[in-house]
């Protein structure tokens, strides 16, 4: 099964229905379709092996994406906020390739062999500006890899995860009822393209019939001016950009009455700031979602019945679970093992696993995943007597101190707890006697933080060899643009600090 | 018929449309209305009229399955006729939809 199929099915039962854009200028589902074709048929006719996209969300997106699955190609939104030699380089991998680029970061790539740059404006004026062509006949493929994600690598150069037809369309008809959504319904989308939550996002929207509504780049009073005009139903944020949308709403009055939905991931959400969302608008569905690029996006859900429950109850078993994923999707198995391999039991930290057509768990020439359908997710986290999975962060973080292993998380939920801690990011400095130590890094509110009442809280709560020995403060933490915190740039610079 | 994950079909006699999302485990016929379906892009319906016996109807967005073989079809366009996998009336597959996350 291919991308394409998810396009063409809602094309003939909707033509008419918007699939991108505003309301004036967008396009509709009959349109989307027939632009991809005559992409796809151009795509054909050069020798590219890849079809490449370095730019800002737009219409070209989905178009570009459906049409390269159509032509049989990998799809390879490439993040443009890399230096322009790592953006080059990765493009360079791509040759033979094709790549429509945005006018403005054409001179950041130079010229590169095997690969030919086609302007973003070049590329609207042929295939997006005036009526929609004729729909193409593109016979269909055999290629089955669909897309290609460059992932952050911790250490040398980024992996490309493969996504593959059937990896993506077996997550969207398994998490989506096809035309499911009302024509009243809009999505907005503010991950960027080489996102992975942007790739599924176009694939579950497009089957669901509801329309996408970009954000090229996300400020906060775009987000609520857009999510107003366009009056967006569903959307998709990070933590960091919640909180900067709730101080807006806040500050202008704007409530966005047709939102009914808002899901957030890529990161732990403090409780706070969904408290304070679901203050500020009660009308508003809240999910948080979990998953990775090697998953097609999300393998577990909180979903709103749950925020609800979790945020009612006394009971303190229930009301963590706010700060839970939830439970895995139907259609996943998951499972919570031991380094052993031995499964642990409830409350038990150990390795998340997970299995299901959805999974990839696959990087250009290298299957990472199990003879058995099993893939090593490299996250912590457990899974409570509820079955409600806890996320704990990458495994590469879990601080060992002294033969014990120590998250992160759950240290940082705790100083989270106190008025004066603004943002905070708990990790392992070496240490001689203890092989690491924990080691605290805070934003204050007040400027004048009290090291030893905040020691004294950690251990209240929690042992005390989990008590922060190292306290560092500063203006901010370093974020990357979805969200995630940089703790290995942090860790860096107090390392050479030290 | 190869009933492959992904073919399209159409109803002969009624307005269904038809996508597989699981083949069956062994071979059999797709019926729709109690007529065999017709692959999607063929010209022309072989017509006549919806057999009382699969006269319930299908749909839009809905799946169903026949327990027996696995096989499993998602409805792309509703229809008077009902489906039937080797003469089996294929029956409704109840799935609560999940909440939007990306």
């Amino acid at each position: 099964m291919q991308t394409r199929l998810l396009l063409d099915i809602a094309a003939d039962a909707c033509p008419d229905r918007l699939a991108v854009g505003s309301f004036a200028g967008g396009i509709d589902f009959q349109a989307l379709r027939a632009r991809a074709s005559a992409v796809a048929a151009w795509l054909k006719e050069t020798q590219a092996h890849h079809a490449v996209f370095v730019g800002l969300n737009g219409a070209e997106l989905p178009v570009l994406l459906f049409a390269a699955g159509m032509a049989g190609m990998p799809f390879v939104p490439v993040n443009y906020r890399l230096s322009d030699t790592d953006l080059q380089k990765l493009v360079t991998r791509t040759a033979p390739g094709i790549a429509v680029v945005d006018d403005d970061m054409i001179p950041r790539l130079g010229v590169i062999d095997d690969v030919e740059l086609v302007s973003r404006s070049a590329f609207a004026d042929r295939f997006m500006a005036g009526e929609a062509p004729a729909l193409q006949d593109v016979p269909e493929h055999e290629n089955d890899l669909a897309v290609l994600l460059f992932t952050s690598g911790t250490t040398g150069d980024p992996k490309a995860a493969v996504l593959r037809h059937a990896n993506l369309t077996s997550y969207v008809m398994s998490t989506v009822e096809f035309l499911g959504s009302g024509e009243d319904e809009a999505a907005l989308v503010s991950v960027p393209p080489y996102h992975i939550a942007g790739i599924s996002a176009i694939l579950t929207s497009a089957y669901g019939g509801r329309r996408i509504v970009y954000l090229p780049a996300f400020t906060p009073e775009a987000w609520v001016e857009t999510a107003a005009r366009e009056r967006i139903s569903h959307a998709m944020v990070v933590p960091t950009m919640l909180d900067r949308i709730l101080d807006v709403m806040e500050k202008t009055g704007e409530r966005l009455p047709a939102l009914r939905a808002l899901s957030y991931g890529g990161g732990r959400m403090p409780e706070p700031v969904i408290a304070r969302a679901l203050a500020l608008m009660p009308h508003v569905d809240y999910v948080n979602a979990y998953g990775l690029t090697e998953t097609s996006s999300t393998i577990a859900l909180l979903g709103a019945d749950d925020h609800r429950i979790a945020i009612a109850s006394d009971d303190p078993a229930i009301r963590r679970r706010l700060g839970s994923v939830g439970q895995p999707l139907p259609s996943i198995e998951l499972e919570i093992r031991r380094e052993d391999g031995s499964l642990c039991d409830p409350c038990e930290s150990g390795e998340i696993h997970v299995r299901g057509e959805q999974v990839s768990g696959e990087y250009l020439h290298k299957k990472a995943i199990a003879d058995d359908g099993w893939f090593a997710t490299n996250d912590s986290g457990w899974l409570d007597e509820g079955g409600y999975l806890f996320v704990e962060g990458r495994l590469d973080d879990v601080i060992v101190r002294g033969g014990e292993n120590i998250s992160p998380g759950e240290i940082e939920d705790v100083l989270r707890g106190l008025a004066d801690v603004a943002d905070v990011a708990v990790l392992g400095l070496p240490d001689d006697q203890w092989g690491e130590k924990v080691a605290a890094v805070i934003v204050s509110r007040s400027g004048t933080p009290d090291v030893d009442a905040m020691a004294a809280h950690v251990r209240g709560l929690l042992r005390s060899t989990k008590t922060p020995e190292s306290w560092f403060f500063r203006a901010e933490l370093p974020y990357n643009e979805t969200g995630k915190l940089l703790r290995r740039v942090l860790k860096a610079e107090l390392a050479e600090s030290a | 018929m190869d009933i492959k994950p992904g073919s399209r079909w159409k109803s002969a006699v009624c307005s269904a449309e038809l996508v597989v999302v699981r083949p069956p485990s062994s071979v059999g016929l797709l019926a729709c209305g109690g007529a065999e379906v017709v692959p999607h892009g063929s010209e022309s319906a072989a017509g006549g009229d919806v057999h009382p016996d699969f006269a319930e109807g299908v749909l839009i967005g809905k799946r169903y399955t026949d327990e027996q073989t696995g096989l499993e079809v998602l409805v792309a366009k509703p229809g008077k006729g009902s489906l039937s996998f080797d003469r089996r009336p294929m029956t409704l597959k109840d799935a609560k939809p999940l909440p939007a996350s990306d």
